[in-house]
Order: C-alpha cells, then sequence, then structure tokens
C-alpha cells in the first residue's frame, strides 16, 4: 500500500526492498519535514524569544505529545527523545537499573534478544554483580508465560524482552507477562524495534514499565528515537549527559540544579530535525492505521510463508511467528551467498545472524536469510522472490 | 582460466574442501578471522615446525568464495616453508589489487582473477591468507 508516496520506488523502479527490520524508507512527507525544518525554519529548540524559536519548541514539545499518543502514555513527561532503541537501552540500564539493582539481583532475558537488549545487562552483570539469566523458550523458539513462570525466584527484580523479536519474528505475550510480573513487583523492560512500526503500541493497557524504539524503523529519520518509562521510574534516572538544555541553573560556588523531566534527560541541543521527521511519520502511520498494517502485514507473511513450501530446498525457521519476519536458507547454501544471489535480481534481504548471536543456540544455526516485510510490500513482489528462489539451482552460477 | 572451470573449482573446493575439520592438537596454531564486513568466521589450525608447515586445516562457516579460496590455500601452503607460503600470499594480492603479477605461480588460485571486480568479495578472497598470516605471527612471537 502506499508505494506512491515513497521516492526510494520511484528512483529504483526493480528494486524488491525485504529488510525493514534493518531500516525502512521513507515517505515524501518525512523528508519533506526535515527539509522544511532546513529551509523554512531552522533554530533551536528552548532558547530564543523569537518567533523562529517559538516555533521550533511548540513542534518540538508538540512531537512529545504526539508520541505519547502514539504509544498511549499517561503523560508527554514520560517521553525522553534518543538516538534510538539501542541508546534508549542503554540509558535504562545505566541511569536507572544501575542505581535501582544491587549485587545478586536478577535480571532475566532470552538467548533471542538482540545485542542491545544483552550487552548493556552483560555489563551491569560485570559492574555491580546482578545475574542476567535466560527464560528458556518453547519449541518454536518463543517466550511463553508458562516458561517465564518456571524460572522466576525471589532474586528476580527485571525481565527485559523485545515485543517482537528480530529473527524469530515471534510476538511475545506482553500484557499478561507484565500482570504476572508486577503482582510479584517485578520491572518489565520492552524493546520495541520491531513492534511500534508495526502495530498499536498501549503502554497502558499492556502494563510496560520502560519501553524503546527507533524512528528509523518506521518510516522515520536515522539518529532519532524514543525512551518512554513511567513516570514514577523516570524521575529517579540519574543523567548520563550534562550541560546545556538540561540545567536549571549552577553557580561558582558548584551549586548546581536541574531541570524537571523530560528536558533534564536531554541534555545539548536535540537531534531536532529528527524529531521533526519524527513527528511525521507518526501522523502518517497514524493515518492509515496501526491496525490495518498490522492485518496487511500478516496477509504478506501468511502468502509469504505458504508461497516458500512449494521450494523443497528450502527451510524456513520461524514457520509460526505471527510478525511479518520470516528466516529462511536455503539447504547446504551459506546465507550470505543466497543474499547475494538474490540482489542479483535486486531484491535485498538481510544475511547473518542479525545482531541476535545467541539465538544460534535456540535455532541450531548460526546464520540466516531474513525477509522482513513492511506496509508498502506487496504480493507481486512475493512472487518475483518466489520465482528467483525457485531457480536457486543456477545460484552458483549467477554468484560465482 | 575458463568461466566454467572457474566456477567448477570453486565450486567442487566449496563443496569438497580440503582439510576442513575442528583441530584439537595443541601443536596446531589456531586462528580466527571473523570479517567485519560479512558473516565468514573460518578457525585455521597450522602447524609449523623448523619454519615449514607441516600441516594445516580450516573449519567454520563462510561464503563459497572464502570456503573455496581457504581450500585452495591449504593444498598450495603445506609443505611449504613459512617464506614460500607468504611469497605466494604476496602474488595472490598483487592478482586481487589489480598490480602486475605472475599467473603461473598462482595455479588454481587464478580462479579469482576477477574478484576484484567485486569490491564486497575482495574481502572474502583475502581472509584466507590473512588468518593465515595471523597464524604466521603467532609463530613468530612464539618462537
Amino acid at each position: 500500500m502506499n508505494r506512491e508516496d515513497f521516492l526510494m520506488f520511484k528512483n529504483n523502479p526493480d528494486l524488491i526492498y525485504f529488510d525493514n527490520g534493518a531500516t525502512t524508507f521513507k515517505p515524501k512527507c518525512v523528508i519533506s519535514a526535515i527539509n522544511d525544518y532546513y529551509t523554512k525554519y531552522t533554530a533551536n529548540s528552548h532558547r530564543g524569544d523569537y518567533n523562529l524559536s517559538l516555533k521550533i519548541d511548540e513542534l518540538y514539545e508538540g512531537t512529545r505529545e504526539i508520541v505519547k499518543d502514539f504509544i498511549n502514555a499517561k503523560s508527554s513527561k514520560e517521553i525522553i527523545f534518543t538516538k534510538g532503541t539501542t541508546d534508549s537501552l542503554n540509558i535504562i540500564v545505566f541511569s536507572f537499573m544501575r542505581y535501582y539493582l544491587k549485587k545478586g539481583d536478577e535480571v532475566l532475558i532470552t538467548k533471542a534478544e538482540h545485542a542491545s537488549n544483552v550487552l548493556p545487562w552483560f555489563e551491569l552483570e560485570k559492574e555491580i554483580g546482578i545475574k542476567v539469566n535466560f527464560i528458556p523458550l518453547n519449541e518454536n523458539h518463543e517466550v511463553t508465560l508458562e516458561n517465564l513462570k518456571k524460572v522466576i525466584n525471589k532474586d528476580t527484580k527485571v525481565v527485559s524482552l523485545a515485543y517482537i523479536t528480530n529473527v524469530i519474528g515471534d510476538v511475545r505475550p506482553i500484557k499478561e507477562i507484565a500482570k504476572y510480573l508486577h503482582e510479584k513487583n517485578i520491572l518489565l523492560c520492552v524493546d520495541g524495534a520491531q513492534s511500534v512500526p508495526h502495530m498499536k503500541t498501549d503502554v497502558i493497557s499492556d502494563d510496560i514499565d520502560f519501553l524503546a524504539f527507533s524512528a528509523h524503523k518506521m518510516l522515520g529519520p536515522t539518529g532519532i528515537g524514543v525512551l518512554y518509562a513511567k513516570e514514577k521510574y523516570l524521575e529517579l534516572f540519574k543523567p548520563l549527559i550534562y550541560g546545556g538544555g538540561m540545567n536549571a541553573r549552577f553557580e561558582s560556588s558548584k551549586e548546581v540544579e536541574y531541570k524537571e523531566l523530560p528536558l533534564r534527560l536531554e541534555a545539548g541541543t536535540s537531534n531536532i530535525a529528527g524529531v521533526l521527521g519524527l513527528r511525521s511519520a507518526i501522523l502518517y502511520l497514524e493515518e492509515i492505521g496501526l491496525n490495518k498494517i498490522e492485518k496487511y502485514e500478516h496477509e504478506l507473511r501468511e502468502y509469504l510463508v505458504s508461497r516458500l513450501k512449494e521450494i523443497p530446498n528450502v527451510i524456513v525457521y520461524n514457520e509460526f511467528s505471527k510478525s511479518g519476519i520470516v528466516v529462511f536458507n536455503l539447504e547446504g547454501v551459506f546465507a550470505e551467498d543466497t543474499s547475494r544471489y538474490l540482489n542479483h535480481y535486486h531484491i535485498c534481504v538481510r544475511a547473518g545472524n542479525h545482531c541476535t548471536k545467541m539465538v544460534k543456540d535456540e535455532i541450531k544455526v548460526k546464520n540466516t536469510c531474513r525477509v522482513s516485510l513492511y506496509l508498502y510490500n506487496t504480493k507481486e513482489e512475493i512472487d518475483k522472490f518466489i520465482e528467483v528462489l525457485k531457480d536457486n539451482k543456477k545460484l552458483f552460477e549467477v554468484i560465482l | 582460466m575458463d568461466n566454467e572451470f572457474r566456477r567448477e573449482l570453486i565450486i567442487d573446493n566449496c563443496r569438497n574442501p580440503f582439510h576442513k575439520k575442528e583441530v584439537k592438537d595443541k601443536e596446531f596454531i589456531k586462528a580466527n578471522t571473523n570479517n567485519e564486513s560479512c558473516i565468514d568466521n573460518v578457525d585455521l589450525y597450522v602447524k609449523v615446525k623448523d619454519g615449514i608447515i607441516v600441516d594445516a586445516y580450516f573449519d567454520g562457516e563462510a561464503c563459497a568464495i572464502t570456503t573455496s579460496a581457504t581450500s585452495i590455500m591449504l593444498k598450495n601452503i603445506i609443505g611449504k616453508s613459512v617464506d614460500d607460503a607468504r611469497n605466494l600470499m604476496q602474488e595472490y594480492y598483487k592478482m586481487i589489487n589489480e598490480e602486475e603479477y605472475d599467473s603461473s605461480k598462482l595455479g588454481e588460485f587464478n580462479a579469482y582473477q576477477d574478484i576484484s571486480k567485486q569490491a564486497s568479495r575482495k574481502k572474502c578472497a583475502i581472509l584466507p591468507f590473512q588468518t593465515l598470516e595471523k597464524t604466521f605471527k603467532i609463530y613468530e612471537s612464539e618462537k
């Protein structure tokens, strides 16, 4: 749907882009929003008394309101602009968890998490002696509430999970998990990088304590993302970055006072163009409707999986996942060789471990090809992809 | 080299690689090169005695280019001195970097003569020798 809004398709008419889990194309309105900031109303935010600066403040703080409504947060004070999901997760771990958790406390993750929901925890384990352990996955490599219940113990203080994982693509039962955890006073941190762009997010209904996501995976620009935390926790975040924009006053006597939320956690000049691009992306997605996008992607996914089954030497690793992510290999062919073969036909898929280096323990294969779909993909593109894959006897002829 | 023959040579070395297995013998020097720009992951095991490569194996997951080039490299270095292997490496690098080179010295390595046309694949083609050089450095530091 809406392909005419994306100049990438106009400029690359033969391109089939199936790597939306990595990043997405930008509609014209997002590019215009960034362009307008640099050509019509460039100014810094939260400073001047002149009209241009006031306009930027309105747009910048207005975006915070838009993000708040987009994920259904209670207050715009709970929305912090960051560089992206990785940045947001690191801030959660090092601004808050570092002080909230004590030696011996347990954090549960899974082996299917992205590096950015693994390595900050590993570092904190080294730094303050928390224990990072793994929730076992079921036979489809998914998290279930039952499996979680089996490993929760008196030391468990935090569970940190992707809503949708970037390799298996399973949609985790976050609402049920949150309800169970909160009965036991355990916090829930959610990596929303692969979910927020593809389905309606509701942090109140799901009762999510912390959420991280990126603009560039949801039609927005790179370098901008969001950190959400419930206000009672966000108040306790100790800033990692100090400087302009986050202080209320400071004196030569070393007396310092910092601003209230959210600005206390946004030191330095913000990525204003990024924020305005994110604003435009959210408005664009909302105009189409997240539920409609989710339904459409699901239809595409079902179609893709059913058609992949037509090819005898294709192995699909996540047949039962519900998201638009499908991982596969051609039997006996290294994933990178398959992706190079597809590239010959202008089909972009990702080959590798997808920054999820522990998932190999689960699916028993180190490298895979990943198709990740988005709203502008079509059944016709899938047909072309299947046609090329069916012809894989000539793979080496093409790539060598 | 004829295109069909070149392709067959690469595919054959990829499907039936020479000396591909994990080695646990501590007399072998082990080195790994994770190619930063791709996902090739090769462990090389090289046994050097008095400056001579007496045996070598490799293991890991890699693309057709890296797997085949490693197989061909191992066929060509066992029994050679470290210096001779390095000379071969230099000649091979010259070919890969489109410099003047002596194709008569390169034998089956001539299969990669056109690899320089694909920048992303050059790295795969030189990965085996880069890893070999790592093992030589370890050998020399332990001497």
